[in-house]
């Protein structure tokens, strides 16, 4: 069987650096090709290299698609031919519908007049296809991540897409869009539409994929065939890192203390809609030494929780307790949040935890500018000392505490951000989605720390989409559903079903 | 953080990535000059061309004591509003009000002057409470409001330039007192005969080489990239002659203006303001990422607020010098000014984005405009083709920051 796809000893230099080296790449109709390796392997270099962001000439290698050899001068020369690209970073216009997005650039018209009928029709029919029960006139702004992925998928569907390409498609998906998502790849599947997926989350590339490419260090490890199920995620992390993975979750004595955060009967309305809360009389406790998982579905609350704590910075019509180490606490403003030894990792660090422009350093002591000044005056000496030492203990790998974060990896971006707040030397810590979009490596080192926070007397409430890593790290761990909690395991009696479970009894009684 | 013991505690485990060390790599590749510095010398290096260029075509007009007195008078109060703007635009602001603000504050001086005989001193303090009560005003609608600056200054400039009308009754109201004239027109008494300017420039030089020694040990000591030593030798002592040869020009007229005393003082305090000081650093970390600061327990909108009451203030300051040289408020003072201080900023390195700008930047560009509008003006260019040449320069400025910050990335 001819493939569409082979990508023949692709080799790709940037200035200095060797991003690509020989790679090959083969995908078969009708396949669903998992392309893994960790952040900087060249997964998304190889990408442009096909859809003619990095146009011919500029890479050495070829790229025969259907059987001929093409040479890709932009993007609009892949799209011809069915290839399109979905980025993690969707290209949707907010205020234009969802018809008008799904016809960006290719509007049925004539004579530059659009036909308002046939882009509805179509744009009807599309949806349809990819399961969007939603009106072609709504807005895109008033979607969510996993409808508006939809949306792009619609969009690569109007273009008559032989080859689709997703970019880490699920990363801020819910669990329950991203098996829409995946279960939507495999009826493309059916249709003869061969799929690249790209992805961090292994379980889901273990369930769909048909082969998958590893990639490391910009060269081609392997490709693996799954069909016959002898393919487990230990064996595609093998591949990725190069040795054996013995444990992913670094080892822990809990040393649990006395309750150092207690929340009582919090509840939080929409930050938008005054009348519709998020957050239904939730009540928690956080020892000390004690790393306590929050578990739930996207939009469930977690995170409207974590903010509405974090000095009211979500939300309206709050009402509720904080304690800690038993002292009710005021938590009205972030910075009252931050002096009473609350700290909130954020689970967007780019757009919410850093200035990506600003230093390592700057970035570090932003949070706690007192500490590092006398009279409002900065003490540039000891703010670089501070960085450093944080820089030290965090191993951040960087050119030192000058260099700015924005180009720094997700993980060191993740650590810089985890310095900034245990520089406000925090009781208790906040850590939302704490490894999105973070490779297998990182996250060990990530976990690490999250690890000594904890040894270290800190309450530590985590928040996270994936639950095996709830698992893997939480001494407790709530389950929340639609504003509530509605389950809570000791890590002995926690499991994925369990906690499922929990979720899906909730929804029963509700409805 | 004793808690985080490095190392010991932290099991590296199977996933452990090879410790890189980059740091080496980079020492390596330093070169002449560190490099953060490279946009900084590329500014004062246009600065020099364009001033060698007038000084030529203008047959040494340019650096004549006479003219280059006039340069600074002529040139003090865009500097005092570009120390303000770069505030606002660091914040991610603009200010279009500002003109309208130098307007109006001049009117009211002449009024509480002239008409009502206040004596200078508390007329001054009022003029800067009011030029910063316009600043504020115009802030908190944008901070507290969330209205877009550009809008709200808009506004501020159409209501303060009528307003500037309706107090002067379209008439001009002048002279001020003498010693309010001293502001834009006086000069530093000669305490040291003829040589005083001299002497302070040499003063200046010391601090300044001290100072840059300083930075530089601190530099090395962090193990940051410093510039190499000639480079260092080099910029320390061309700004030794710039100086020297400077303070000699203007010793040879009547000595050091009063005004560039004020502009100087200013120009260190902002200076300071912005690189030491915490609040300082949360402007910048307010203009670079207001989600990310907000989050991070600072209060963004009062500091939005305070930037600009502050460029009210610096707008009213202004105001006084440019009415104290004139001797007289007039209903057109100020019109245009916002559009040279605004250029000022962005040829100097702002980014109109917010969270970039640095004092240096803008008060070189400030001279910059101020030596084409001095330099076109002796040359006899018309008005029109002066605007036509300000404008490209503006552009050609941020296109070249543009390219370079595209091809560092």
């Amino acid at each position: 069987m001819q493939p569409v796809l082979e990508m023949r000893g692709i080799t790709k230099t940037f200035p200095g650096v060797k991003a690509l080296s020989d790679v090959n790449l083969t995908v078969r109709p009708a396949e669903i090709h998992a392309l893994v390796g960790e952040n900087g392997a060249g997964k998304s270099t190889l990408m442009k290299v096909l859809s003619g962001v990095y146009p011919h000439g500029t890479y050495e290698g070829e790229i025969h698609y259907e059987g001929r050899l093409s040479q890709f001068r932009d993007i609009s020369d892949s799209e011809r031919v069915g290839i399109v690209i979905i980025h993690q970073e969707l290209a949707l216009v907010p205020f234009l519908s969802i018809a008008e997005n799904i016809f960006l650039g290719n509007e049925p018209a004539r004579f530059g007049i659009i036909d308002q009928d046939r882009m509805f029709t179509r744009a009807v029919e599309l949806l349809k296809t990819v399961g969007l029960d939603e009106y072609p006139d709504t807005l895109v702004t008033h979607l969510g991540v996993g409808k508006q992925q939809l949306v792009e998928i619609a969009k690569a569907l109007s273009k008559k897409v032989k080859l689709l390409i997703l970019d880490e498609p699920t990363a801020s998906l819910s669990e329950k869009d991203s098996d829409a998502l995946l279960r939507l790849l495999v009826s493309f599947r059916e249709q003869g539409i061969a799929s690249i997926l790209i992805s961090h989350k292994l379980n889901e590339i273990a369930k769909v994929a048909d082969r998958i490419t590893v990639l490391r260090d910009g060269t081609t490890v392997e490709t693996l065939d799954c069909r016959d199920g002898s393919i487990d995620e230990d064996r595609i992390i093998r591949g990725m890192v190069g040795r054996e993975m013995a444990n992913r979750y670094p080892p822990r004595a809990p040393r649990i203390g006395d309750v150092m955060l207690e929340v009582r009967d919090w509840t939080v309305h929409h930050a938008v809609h005054a009348d519709r809360p998020v957050v239904r009389t939730v009540n928690l406790t956080v020892n000390k030494g004690e790393i306590v998982g929050i578990a739930g579905l996207m939009g469930s609350g977690r995170t409207e929780l974590a903010m509405s704590l974090f000095g009211r910075s979500y939300g309206q019509g709050i009402s509720g307790q904080v304690r800690i180490e038993g002292r009710n606490v005021d938590v009205s403003s972030i910075g009252k949040a931050i002096a009473a030894g609350i700290a909130y990792v954020t689970e967007d660090r780019k757009q919410l935890g850093l200035v990506l422009d600003e230093t390592i350093t700057k970035n570090t002591t932003l949070a706690n500018l007192p500490g590092v000044s006398t009279a409002a005056v900065i003490d540039e000496d000891k703010e670089r000392r501070v960085a450093s030492d944080y820089r030290t203990k965090m191993r951040i790998r960087s050119f030192g505490v000058a260099q700015q974060t924005v180009n720094l990896s997700g993980g060191n971006q993740q650590k810089v951000v985890l310095s900034k707040w245990l520089f406000t030397h925090p009781k208790v810590l906040i850590l939302d989605e704490p490894t999105r979009g973070i490779d297998v490596g990182a996250k060990y080192e990530i976990y690490s720390i999250i690890n000594e926070l904890a040894d270290g007397g800190r309450g530590v409430l985590m928040i996270s989409s994936e639950m095996p890593e709830l698992l893997g790290m939480c001494d407790r761990i709530y389950v929340m559903n639609e504003g509530r909690f509605v389950g809570e395991f000791q890590r002995s009696e926690a499991s994925q079903e369990a906690i499922m479970r929990a979720i899906m009894r909730s929804k029963d009684l509700n409805g | 953080m004793t808690d985080l013991s490095a190392g010991k505690s932290m099991t590296p485990g199977a996933a452990s990535i090879p410790e890189a060390e980059p740091a080496a790599d980079a020492r390596a590749k330093r070169g002449f000059l560190g490099t953060s510095q490279v946009r900084d010398y590329g500014l004062l290096i246009a600065l020099l061309l364009i001033t060698l260029f007038f000084e030529y075509t203008t047959n040494g007009v340019l650096f004549q004591p006479l003219n280059l007195t006039n340069l600074i008078l002529q040139n003090s109060y865009v500097v005092v509003m570009a120390l303000g703007m770069l505030l606002v635009i660091v914040a991610g602001h603009i200010d279009l009000s500002i003109g309208s603000i130098v307007g109006f504050v001049g009117a009211l001086a002449a009024l509480l002057m002239v008409r009502v005989g206040l004596d200078p001193l508390s007329a001054t303090i009022i003029c800067l409470a009011v030029g910063a009560a316009i600043g504020g005003l115009q802030g908190a609608f944008v901070a507290y409001l969330g209205i877009p600056s550009f809008i709200v200054t808009l506004a501020g400039m159409l209501v303060f330039r009528g307003l500037t009308l309706a107090l002067l009754q379209g008439a001009s109201i002048g002279p001020f007192p003498e010693v309010f004239q001293l502001l834009a027109k006086g000069f530093l008494t000669n305490f040291a005969g003829p040589w005083t300017s001299v002497l302070i420039g040499a003063v200046l030089v010391l601090i300044l080489f001290g100072m840059n020694w300083q930075r530089r040990a601190a530099q090395v000591r962090h193990g940051s990239q410093p510039d190499s030593l000639a480079a260092f030798v080099a910029r320390n002592g061309i700004t030794t002659i710039v100086i020297l040869a400077f303070a000699y020009q203007m010793s040879a007229y009547r000595g050091l203006p009063n005004v560039l005393i004020v502009m100087f003082v200013l120009v260190m305090l902002y200076r300071f303001i912005t690189t030491r000081t915490t609040i300082g650093r949360r402007i910048y970390a307010l203009g670079g990422n207001i989600k990310a600061a907000r989050l991070s327990g600072i209060k963004t909108e009062r500091l939005t607020f305070l930037t600009f009451a502050n460029m009210g203030a610096l707008a009213g300051l202004a105001g006084m010098i440019f009415a104290a040289r004139l001797n007289t408020a007039t209903p057109k003072a100020g019109v245009g000014f916002e559009l040279d201080v605004i250029a000022a900023c962005f040829i100097g390195g702002a980014s109109a984005a917010g969270g970039i700008g640095k004092v240096s930047g803008v008060v070189i560009g400030a001279f910059i405009i101020g030596v084409m509008n001095n330099g076109m003006s002796i040359l006899g260019i018309g008005i029109d083709y002066q605007q036509v040449i300000k404008g490209i320069v503006l552009l050609a400025a941020v296109c070249l920051d543009v390219y370079n910050k595209k091809n560092r990335a």
